[in-house]
């Protein structure tokens, strides 16, 4: 699994005022010593919060995400409450401390919208129409940023979903592609996505060939784009492996513990 | 016609379980002549039927079975339950008083207040309404004390045992009684503490090591193990 | 009747013709409906323009004020997008601060003027660090009867070619005015073109109908040189095939490319 065993070989440049030069030496290795195609070091760890009725963590890289999730339960206020289906209620917030300017704990622009396409991201995946008129909430808390946290979240949310036993056509997995000085690049930290040419998160179902989050932004050609996409799509199916294994790891070393 | 894992094996959501003509059981959805997991657990294959053992689900009233629930609200006309399912149930008064009361006169929350756990029975769920709960049977009603120990509803199989073995194991080795909910809520009531300590350690370990084997015969080691740990000082 | 609520049989038959290619309103997959672009609306506004696309009915006022600059971006004016979804415009828009669909789609419309870079923003700096000229773009939506993404775009568009901007000079740090006007920098054109999908066809420009049963939405915002700059899945609870994605691209750059002169003439 090349996403989890290699070490940063350098420390990201610190952002200060100063953007970096280059993005991507003449070896083609990036700031933190990846190649264009490697994905930054990811665990996850389902089960972490007693309260919730499903939960999951994930560190990305810098990356550093908590998801809880309650439900299926009532719907409250009773007008959300939907006839035929349950209703997700996301919300996507970064913590105060996460980014380099602390940043006010209420939820801006750019939080409403990542909560929308976030759960739309979702959506898909979960049986809804099991349980009419009640409510599934989705808290995903970015404890420490550094690019890539609305794909980080889908794919903690995704394990948050499953672990409290909420029936999934298939976990949703999310990976970033993007271009940095002229090259196709995958998983973008902060400063690549910040500095770079384009940025484009894309969420997966592996089971159903299914993209159910794509966004853009900045400048790309069409068939860049696409190649683009595919990147991410190649991505996400590295951390849709590792998403399994989290899900299952419970179980085992709870076997391993019996065999002693 | 191929399925693709083991009985017994390690599933999680969206593995592809079987293909052809079998027919989907629990914890898993048919698509395209293709079966599918839905939650995580252990697949199993019985002739045509592929279904999962979730390791970890919420409850699904059924009509008949036992739950153990709290009042979260006294309304004119009875009683709305958390029976930790994904719609409160509803206790109607009629249920409990004369069928002719008079809500102005009868206080209903004398008989159970917010807060009061009962044991009740499911009478009736459907997609139109709320599930309906009836206390009207022997062993149903408030409970007035003892233990709750909440585990994941697929697990009260396991807890139960076959034909009641691990329960009534455990009502053996430390005097507790157990009253069991379909929904997961166990009431443990004992002679002393120190007894239902015990019955909560063997909850612990079944609930923790419910997919293995020879469980009764190494929960009943453990408590017997405990006790004279706890003689001995 | 609240929209919110879709009739049954009206799904069921959109979702029928559509099996045969044809909508409700006898369009094709990839057909508008009748635009109407009018520049200069609002004359108090520096620019502004109105747009009409079927019965959706879009403003948008483009105002230019002063402020100071990010301090990342120095030498840069500033660009800022709202969007509001006026109780008038439907029976399902409630009055009070805009809500997600509202912050959705002031982002993909900021989106599509700031990554084409659409404004020239570094004309727009008074002096650098300390003074800016900050491009104020609000979009009202009149009447809600689908695809208000690329009805607001063009509109945004529209009024941004329309826009005027004083003449000035520094006397002393301050900005004093000269007679005269000048257009706003404007050196790109980015027309946004919204995909619905239903059932396993793809359309354009969704009527209201159509929007309400579709199973998502996929807005792909291009520049003049074809190249992309905005992209944005939203609505409904389905997905895209990497497939669906690739044919959507090349729709639109057939179709962003007759929406531009469109707009550009007008």
């Amino acid at each position: 699994m090349k996403a989890n065993k290699k070490k940063t070989k350098k420390e990201t440049k610190k952002m200060s005022n100063k953007k970096p030069e280059k993005l991507i030496d003449k070896k083609g290795i990036r700031l933190d010593g990846r190649k264009l195609d490697e994905l930054r070091p990811v665990k996850m760890e389902v089960g972490v919060l007693p309260n919730a009725d499903g939960s999951a963590y994930l560190e990305q890289g810098k990356n550093k995400v908590l998801v809880g999730v309650y439900g299926p339960k009532e719907a409250h206020p009773r007008h959300i409450a939907q006839q035929d289906r349950a209703v997700i209620q996301c919300r996507y917030h970064m913590a105060p401390f996460s980014v380099d300017e602390r940043k006010s704990p209420a939820p801006s622009r750019r939080d409403i919208e990542l909560s929308k396409v976030v759960r739309e991201a979702l959506e898909p995946a979960v049986f809804l129409e099991y349980y009419p008129k009640t409510s599934i909430q989705v808290y995903i808390e970015i404890l420490q940023a550094d690019g890539g946290t609305r794909c980080a979240g889908i794919t903690t949310a995704a394990l948050a979903l499953a672990d409290a036993g909420i029936p999934m056509r298939d976990l949703v997995v999310a990976c970033a592609a993007g271009k940095a000085d002229g090259k196709l690049i995958v998983d973008l930290m902060d400063t690549e996505d910040k500095v770079g040419d384009a940025d484009v998160p894309v969420a997966f179902m592996p089971n159903l060939n299914a993209i159910t989050l794509l966004q853009m932004d900045g400048n790309l050609s069409v068939d860049e784009f696409n190649n683009a996409v595919n990147m991410a799509v190649d991505g996400c199916k590295q951390i849709y492996a590792l998403q399994k294994e989290a899900l299952k790891s419970k179980y085992v070393t709870v076997e391993e513990a019996e065999e002693e | 016609m191929p399925v693709f894992y083991e009985k017994k094996q390690l599933v999680t959501p969206g593995d592809l379980l079987a293909e052809g003509d079998y027919v989907s059981g629990d914890s898993t959805y048919k698509e395209n002549g293709k079966i599918y997991a839905n939650r995580l657990g252990l697949v199993d294959y019985n002739g045509r039927r592929v279904h999962v053992v979730a390791l970890k689900s919420f409850y699904i009233p059924v009509p008949g079975d036992t739950v153990i629930g709290k009042v979260v609200e006294t309304t004119p006309g009875g009683w709305v339950i958390d029976i930790k399912a994904p719609h409160f149930a509803r206790l109607r008064a009629s249920d409990v008083v004369e069928r002719s009361f008079k809500p102005e006169t009868t206080d209903l929350p004398s008989i159970f207040d917010v807060g009061d756990l009962i044991i009740a029975k499911v009478v009736a769920y459907d997609r139109t309404r709320d599930p309906q709960l009836t206390v009207r049977e022997p062993g149903l009603g408030k409970i007035m004390r003892g233990q709750l120990f909440v585990v994941t509803p697929t697990k009260i199989p396991r807890v139960i045992g076959r034909q009641g073995s691990m329960v009534g194991m455990i009502k053996r080795e430390t005097g507790c009684q157990l009253t069991i909910g379909q929904n997961g809520l166990i009431l443990i009531s004992g002679r002393s503490t120190e007894d239902e300590r015990l019955a909560v350690l063997a909850l612990r370990k079944i609930e923790a090591e419910s997919h293995t084997s020879g469980l009764t015969d190494r929960v009943t080691e453990m408590i017997k193990k405990e006790r004279k740990a706890v003689e001995s000082k | 009747m609240t929209d919110s609520v879709v009739v049954r049989v009206k799904k069921k038959r959109i979702a029928e013709l559509l099996e045969s290619e044809k909508r409700v309103d006898e369009r094709g997959l990839t057909d508008y409906r009748e635009i109407q672009i009018e520049s200069g609306v609002i004359e108090r506004a520096e620019g502004s323009a109105r747009v009409h696309l079927g019965k959706t009915d879009v403003v948008v006022g483009v105002k230019i004020g002063t402020g100071t600059p990010f301090p990342d971006v120095p030498d840069k004016g500033v660009l800022t997008v709202n969007a509001e979804l006026v109780p008038l415009a439907s029976p399902d828009f409630e009055p009070g601060p805009p809500g997600e669909k509202a912050v959705e789609l002031a982002r993909v419309v900021d989106r599509g003027i700031r990554e084409s870079k659409a404004i020239d923003l570094e004309k727009l700096c008074v002096e650098s660090g300390k003074l800016v000229f900050v491009v104020f773009i609000d979009v009202y939506v009149l009447n809600h009867d689908g695809n208000l993404i690329d009805a607001s775009a063009m509109a945004a568009l529209a009024a941004l070619i329309n826009t005027k901007m004083f003449k000035y000079e520094v006397k002393d740090g301050k900005i004093v005015k000269k007679p005269g006007y000048t257009p706003l920098p404007i050196i790109n054109y980015p027309i946004a073109v919204t995909f619905a999908k239903i059932g396993n066809k793809l359309i354009l420009d969704t009527g209201l109908d159509e929007e309400q049963v579709m199973d998502a939405r996929l807005t792909m915002t291009m520049t003049k040189d074809g190249n992309i700059c905005a992209i944005q899945k939203g609505g409904g609870s389905g997905y895209f095939t990497q497939e669906e994605i690739v044919e959507a691209t090349k729709i639109a750059q057939k179709k962003t490319k007759e929406l531009r002169k469109l707009v550009v003439k007008s």
